[in-house]
């Protein structure tokens, strides 16, 4: 104990100081601000209309390029936040949307809505969509429980298995009842055919991140398992219960908006956690304008590549979510804590 | 007082723990010893909510902890289980910080910050608060989960064996440190502790169960006895007077 004795005495007088640790407006975040900022200007004036030549370029502008940036902003945040629960849900850093099969559920939910609606709304196919990855998710979660060590590689490897399965269900009803091209169009997201009027329920991922920032304790308890946030007095199942509502609410909006887009949820919350920790509700902000940079930043480049043509934003998204897939799994392996 | 009674769990039809029934008194360390699968571990999680009992009762400070909200016992009763493998990236004072969740939900007062800093500068991880877990040892992540546990400021705390991970000089000060917590505190602790002379040194009473059944309780003298352990460990044991008290030799 006495050569301990030094920092005692010296932690007495930094009191003040101990505990603001975690401040959110430090200049790295004004920078990251200003850069996402910065990508969303370059965003909207990206695109082949000319719409400071053309007469009608100021309604171009309103009709197309806002919605755009607008959506890009809110998926990139929705996917990105809908990746971070489900990491503390599940307590394994690999699992997101599309590792888990959620993705792959909300695509199912949304063939259904075609199948039983004739020319279904976007209001119904959204229904569709959360509906089905709620389901979806939650029979994983379900699944998860029979595994024991639960930051294995097993958990991910389950998860897109399952995902496997339910796509190939979309596939065999697709071809069934001849919408094919309805399920291979949603598996490349993008975001080509966003404009005003269709693109509006994006705008309630942000009641979503204001729903997450209020459980945001409780669910970084939850990442401590079942034990810790019993002992502390909390009802675990009930905010695994409502982590995995509010993951289903973000998936299945964007996957009827805008469809499949890979890999978002993993990359920046992983990136997040290595620079600042798991704390979810100082890391949230981050997390949210991260999301937004990295989806604008890969849009922008779908844009540009082959202009005037367009890659899906979802090729380039599954190409950098890959490699840095991998490189996660490398640093995991050389970590010495991580169970084998 | 932590009250016990006719409580029973079965696994299979082969494994059952109980019935058990004990009484332990408010205030000090209770130690838990017996063998391997002798069903300490279950009792602890038993009493501390984490396991459904089949049947009997278990009443905490008066609390009957099946009908009690979880949300209350957390005030009087916290309990630690051994480490678990997903290690999240929190710092140590994040952390010791959750264990404040019971009373603030998360927004920690002045007044929390203050006790959270206390346990930390107690538990000798004032150096350490602002490293992240995955980044301490395996000892030092054991005092910070001990940390948060005491943050709690429960009236009965419940550790799994605590000296798991540990080296002798850290295992000696844990102890030292969770007898000065009851000594001091007037907390109640029960521990399940595997080294018999451990529990003989810090322990101000010892339970020891075999094959799911309490097998003798009582104090320090009365169960460090040749005869009652080599009855319960199935090993020949001999009890020698060393310098701060009875030593087990096997």
């Amino acid at each position: 104990m006495a050569k301990n004795a030094a920092p005692q005495t010296a932690g007495f007088e930094s009191f003040q100081t101990r505990h603001l640790s975690n401040k959110l407006w430090t200049w790295p975040f004004v920078a990251a601000l200003i850069a996402v900022l910065a990508l969303g200007a370059i965003s909207l004036f990206t695109g082949v209309y000319d719409i400071q030549g053309q007469a009608d370029g100021r309604e171009m502008f309103f009709t197309t390029r806002v919605p755009r940036t607008a959506s890009l902003m809110l998926t990139g945040a929705a996917m990105a936040m809908a990746g971070l629960v489900m990491q503390l849900v599940t307590q394994n850093r690999l699992v997101e949307p599309t590792t888990t099969g959620t993705i792959e559920w909300s695509g199912l939910g949304l063939l259904f809505v075609y199948l039983l609606f004739p020319a279904p709304s976007l209001l119904l196919r959204m229904t569709g969509a959360i509906l089905f990855s709620f389901i979806g998710t939650m029979l994983f979660f379900l699944l998860l429980r029979r595994v024991r060590l639960r930051s294995s590689l097993i958990v991910p490897i389950i998860g897109m298995m399952l995902g496997a399965v339910i796509s190939a269900v979309s596939t065999f009803i697709g071809l069934l009842f001849q919408m094919t091209q309805n399920i291979e169009s949603w598996y490349i997201g993008s975001f080509s055919n966003v404009q005003m009027g269709r693109y509006e329920y994006l705008w309630l991922i942000v009641l979503v991140t204001v729903l997450v920032f209020i459980c945001a304790d409780r669910l970084t308890l939850a990442g401590l398992g079942q034990d810790v946030a019993t002992s502390l007095g909390m009802n675990y199942n009930r905010i695994i219960f409502v982590g995995t509502a509010l993951i289903s609410l973000a998936v299945g909006i964007v996957a009827a908006v805008i469809g499949n887009l890979p890999f978002l949820g993993l990359i920046v919350p992983n990136i997040v956690s290595m620079f600042r920790g798991d704390d979810l509700r100082s890391n949230l902000p981050w997390v949210c304008l991260l999301g937004m940079g990295t989806i604008m930043a890969c849009d922008i480049l779908s844009r540009v590549l082959i202009m005037p043509f367009e890659i899906p934003v979802s090729l380039i998204l599954g190409t950098v979510g890959s490699v840095v897939f991998i490189l996660i799994l490398l640093k995991q392996r050389r970590s010495p804590q991580t169970p084998r | 007082m932590i009250r016990i009674e006719n409580v029973k769990k079965s696994y299979t039809s082969d494994v059952q723990i109980g019935p058990l029934n004990i009484q332990i008194p408010k205030a000090g360390l209770t130690s838990l010893i017996g063998p391997n699968g002798a069903g300490k571990s279950t009792a602890l999680l038993m009493i501390g909510r984490l396991l459904d009992l089949d049947e009997g009762q278990i009443s905490v400070a008066n609390l009957d902890i099946a009908t009690s909200k979880s949300r209350d016992l957390a005030k009087i009763l916290t309990i630690l289980r051994q480490e678990n493998h997903f290690v999240t990236r929190l710092t140590v004072r994040q952390l010791a910080g959750f264990g404040r969740f019971p009373y603030s939900k998360g927004r920690l007062t002045q007044q929390d910050e203050e006790i959270v800093s206390k346990y930390i500068d107690f538990l000798d991880l004032t150096a350490l608060e602002h490293r992240y877990l995955d980044e301490l040892s395996g000892g030092q992540r054991q005092r910070a989960y001990v940390a948060m546990v005491l943050c709690q400021e429960t009236e009965y705390v419940l550790l799994d064996e605590p000296l798991n991970n540990l080296d002798v000089a850290r295992s000696v000060q844990m102890m030292e440190h969770l007898k000065y917590a009851a000594a001091e505190f007037g907390r109640t602790i029960l521990t399940v502790l595997h080294d018999i002379n451990f529990a003989a040194k810090y322990s101000d009473r010892i339970c020891a169960m075999k094959n799911g059944q309490i097998a003798a309780y009582g104090t320090v003298a009365e169960i460090m006895q040749p005869e009652i352990l080599t009855d319960i460990f199935e090993t020949k044991i001999e009890i020698i007077q060393g310098p701060y008290g009875p030593i087990a030799v096997y």
